[in-house]
């Protein structure tokens, strides 16, 4: 399969509209690690044949960092911007598979303006799944033992608890919960602008901290939903030496090699 | 006779000063959350009560962590039940009576039985919280839980809590002195002491007291009830200087949760404004009263809310113990950013009332009692907001300093500056151009 990636403006000029707008975020624009997991959820949207579209060069950060770190202006320029570009093209639904993105969109954009319905791509992947869209089959993740990590933007943030879950249930894996998930999850280290510095001084980096309570249930797989976490806990298990054993792997990917995209 | 009149002159002018007192305190507890900015809760009266019911009343947020919860739960349920016999006790001491409603509602009909399982009922707790106060010693002194002795528990934080646990043992000491000499009376046959038949416990303390002299059983009795009405009438005065307020406080903190996803940080409006002017020269802002606040640099520039949150936080610790940056060692405990809200509150009230209402000390909440070093190490991730029992949120008092830290001090780690500057000149927090935002699609096809 050729797959496609339509432009906003393009599709606009044609007088067209997508039903969804894929958000990327400058993680998965920009990050090469990140990219893969942009590639594979784009490769599910073509698979299922989903009318879909990007800003592309039009799209910016949404502003999560500069906020969080307590920049205001920052924060207001960009998500105005931001704003103006998804009002003046209509858009109405909006998926992405950045948490940070998604909390920022979803609760923080409707104040400046800008309401749309948004979801994280395990929420969307999941309502693709119940409605007998997406249907998870070759079996290539049967019997491995897979972990999730809770963002914390999707979980304590939002309460998204079981979209993830199910979509790896789906694969038919064997979920292992560690000690400390759900509400209770550790933060990967990231949040709040940490990812863009260094740790303050300490005894410890949070992402070696939380790695190790997903190492420890000995998984095949750690599974995330997040970029950032993606690099955080990636590092982390590289930190182990483990990388050989553990590979971390977004939701997206999961589906993807697994229905073999 | 004589002795009854002089007792009651001396719990009116005993209960008179020390509503007097406590009152004068408890109003300047109110004044100081009064100085918070202004934010409006717009939460339905059902959303209100719900939190209120399941997360003061119903301790749900406690049970994250089920021992000590179900200690606690002893303790709660042994104040409020204990609340029942303390109505009798200041009608007996406001009217001279013994055992009033005893005598003119309960006795001799079929309440009786009810006063007596009441009464015995809270004996029983009386009892149990005696143990569980003396686990809760335990687990701050021998068994030194970690939560109970990180640095920002050194001092008064640790004397607090300890001072609270004695005060309870002395109190229900006072409880069974009170009630044991009292069925001992009863059991010799005194006709001031109305027969109760006795209550679960104090009966075999009666039993086993009654063979001491009429007079020393008396004494010990009046000891007895004035000890236990001392102790409250101490825990009342002592309550709004103490940590111990979030047995008032957790009822007005959860009533007034705040309503929107944990993920949500509060719109500046004024920095909206100013850049959607900035963007369009047609856009009239609403006209404002005066300068732009960045955040928080005091506690004066903070919302009430958050400021109620910190006279409620019972140092409990959960959120410190929750939070990544603490459990790796750095200086961030979210319970130390509640504790020192309330001691600058305090220590303004001090100022103010030494020096006058418009003292001002040169000191403020942000660098004097909360570091950047603290402030940077936060990674909003909410931790200690899901954790706190009573639905406080250190987060957002971190947030606001942030803010006034970032934009009013411009004190940011140079990391972020880079990564403000990114976001500025290429509206990525890294150094790419726009341009190359699709670059991942040259290879998707490959």
């Amino acid at each position: 399969m050729q797959y496609k990636v339509p432009v906003m403006a393009d599709l606009a000029a044609e007088g067209k509209s997508p039903d969804v707008l894929f958000w990327i975020g400058c993680a998965g624009s920009f990050d090469q690690r990140a990219q893969r997991i942009t590639q594979a959820f784009v490769k599910i949207l073509n698979q299922l044949n989903i009318s879909f579209a990007v800003l592309g060069k039009e799209e910016a950060c949404t502003g999560d960092p500069a906020r969080r770190a307590g920049n205001e202006f920052i924060f207001q320029m960009l998500a105005q911007q931001n704003i103006a570009t998804l009002n003046g093209y209509g858009i109405k639904t909006i998926v992405t598979t950045c948490p940070h993105c998604f909390n920022t969109i979803k609760n923080e954009y409707p104040a400046l303006g800008g309401k749309y319905e948004v979801l994280h791509h395990s929420v969307y992947l999941q309502q693709l799944l119940n409605d007998g869209k997406l249907k998870v089959e070759g079996g290539a993740f049967k019997g491995k033992r897979i972990t999730y990590h809770d963002s914390c933007y999707l979980g304590r943030a939002n309460d998204i608890y079981e979209a993830p879950r199910d979509l790896i249930k789906a694969l038919d894996a064997d979920l292992v919960e560690v000690t400390k998930s759900r509400a209770n999850a550790m933060c990967c280290g990231a949040g709040g602008a940490q990812m863009w510095k260094e740790d303050e001084p300490g005894t410890k980096r949070i992402n070696t901290e939380r790695t190790g309570q997903l190492t420890e249930v000995m998984p095949d797989i750690i599974a995330v939903a997040c970029s950032y976490c993606n690099t955080m806990i990636t590092d982390g298990v590289k930190s182990e030496n483990k990388q050989d054993e553990i590979k971390v792997v977004d939701l997206a990917e999961l589906i993807a090699e697994n229905n073999k995209f | 006779m004589f002795l009854t009149i002089i007792q009651m002159i001396l719990f009116y002018a005993l209960t008179g000063t020390v509503g007097y007192f406590a009152f004068k305190k408890f109003k300047e507890v109110y004044d100081n959350i009064k100085m918070g900015q202004p934010e409006t809760i717009d939460t339905p009266l059902s959303f209100r009560l719900k939190n209120m019911f399941l997360i003061a009343f119903g301790q749900k947020k406690m049970f994250k962590i089920t021992f000590p919860a179900l200690l606690h739960l002893v303790i709660y349920l042994s104040f409020v039940i204990t609340q029942i016999e303390l109505i009798e006790i200041m009608l007996d001491g406001a009217t001279g009576q013994h055992r009033i409603l005893f005598h003119y509602i309960f006795q001799g009909n079929i309440l009786e039985g009810f006063y007596r399982f009441v009464v015995s009922f809270i004996e029983v707790l009386s009892l149990l919280t005696f143990f569980v106060t003396i686990v809760f010693i335990l687990r701050r002194t021998v068994f030194k839980i970690n939560r109970f002795n990180k640095p920002e528990m050194k001092g008064w934080p640790t004397k607090d809590g300890l001072l609270i646990l004695a005060f309870e043992l002395t109190l229900i000491t006072f409880i069974f002195m009170m009630n044991g000499a009292d069925r001992a009376l009863q059991l010799q046959g005194d006709p001031h002491y109305i027969d109760t038949k006795g209550f679960l416990l104090s009966n075999f303390l009666g039993h086993s007291l009654m063979s001491l002299p009429h007079g020393a059983l008396v004494m010990m009795e009046r000891i007895g009830w004035w000890g236990h009405l001392s102790m409250v009438f101490a825990f009342m005065l002592y309550l709004p200087y103490s940590k111990h307020l979030h047995i008032l406080l957790a009822f007005p903190n959860t009533f007034f949760s705040r309503p929107e996803p944990k993920g949500q940080i509060r719109n500046m409006e004024s920095v909206m404004h100013e850049v959607k002017s900035m963007f369009d020269d047609s856009y009239q802002a609403p006209e404002t009263d005066g300068e732009i606040k960045f955040g928080a640099k005091d506690v004066f520039d903070l919302s009430w809310k958050s400021l109620l949150d910190a006279y409620t936080c019972t140092e409990c610790g959960r959120c410190t113990q929750a939070c990544p940056a603490n459990q790796t060692g750095k200086i961030l405990s979210p319970r130390k950013i509640m504790i020192d809200t309330r001691d600058r509150m305090e220590e303004i009230t001090r100022n103010r009332k030494i020096h006058g209402p418009d003292f001002t000390d040169n000191k403020t909440l942000l660098n004097d009692y909360v570091t950047s070093e603290e402030l940077r190490a936060c990674t909003t991730c909410n931790a200690c907001v899901e954790e706190c029992p009573v639905n406080i949120s250190p987060l957002n008092i971190i947030l606001e300093l942030r803010r006034n830290m970032i934009m009013d001090e411009s004190n940011s780690p140079q990391e972020w500056n880079t990564m403000f500057a990114n976001m500025e000149n290429n509206q990525a927090p890294w150094q790419f151009s726009m341009e190359d935002r699709l670059n991942w699609t040259d290879d998707l096809n490959k």
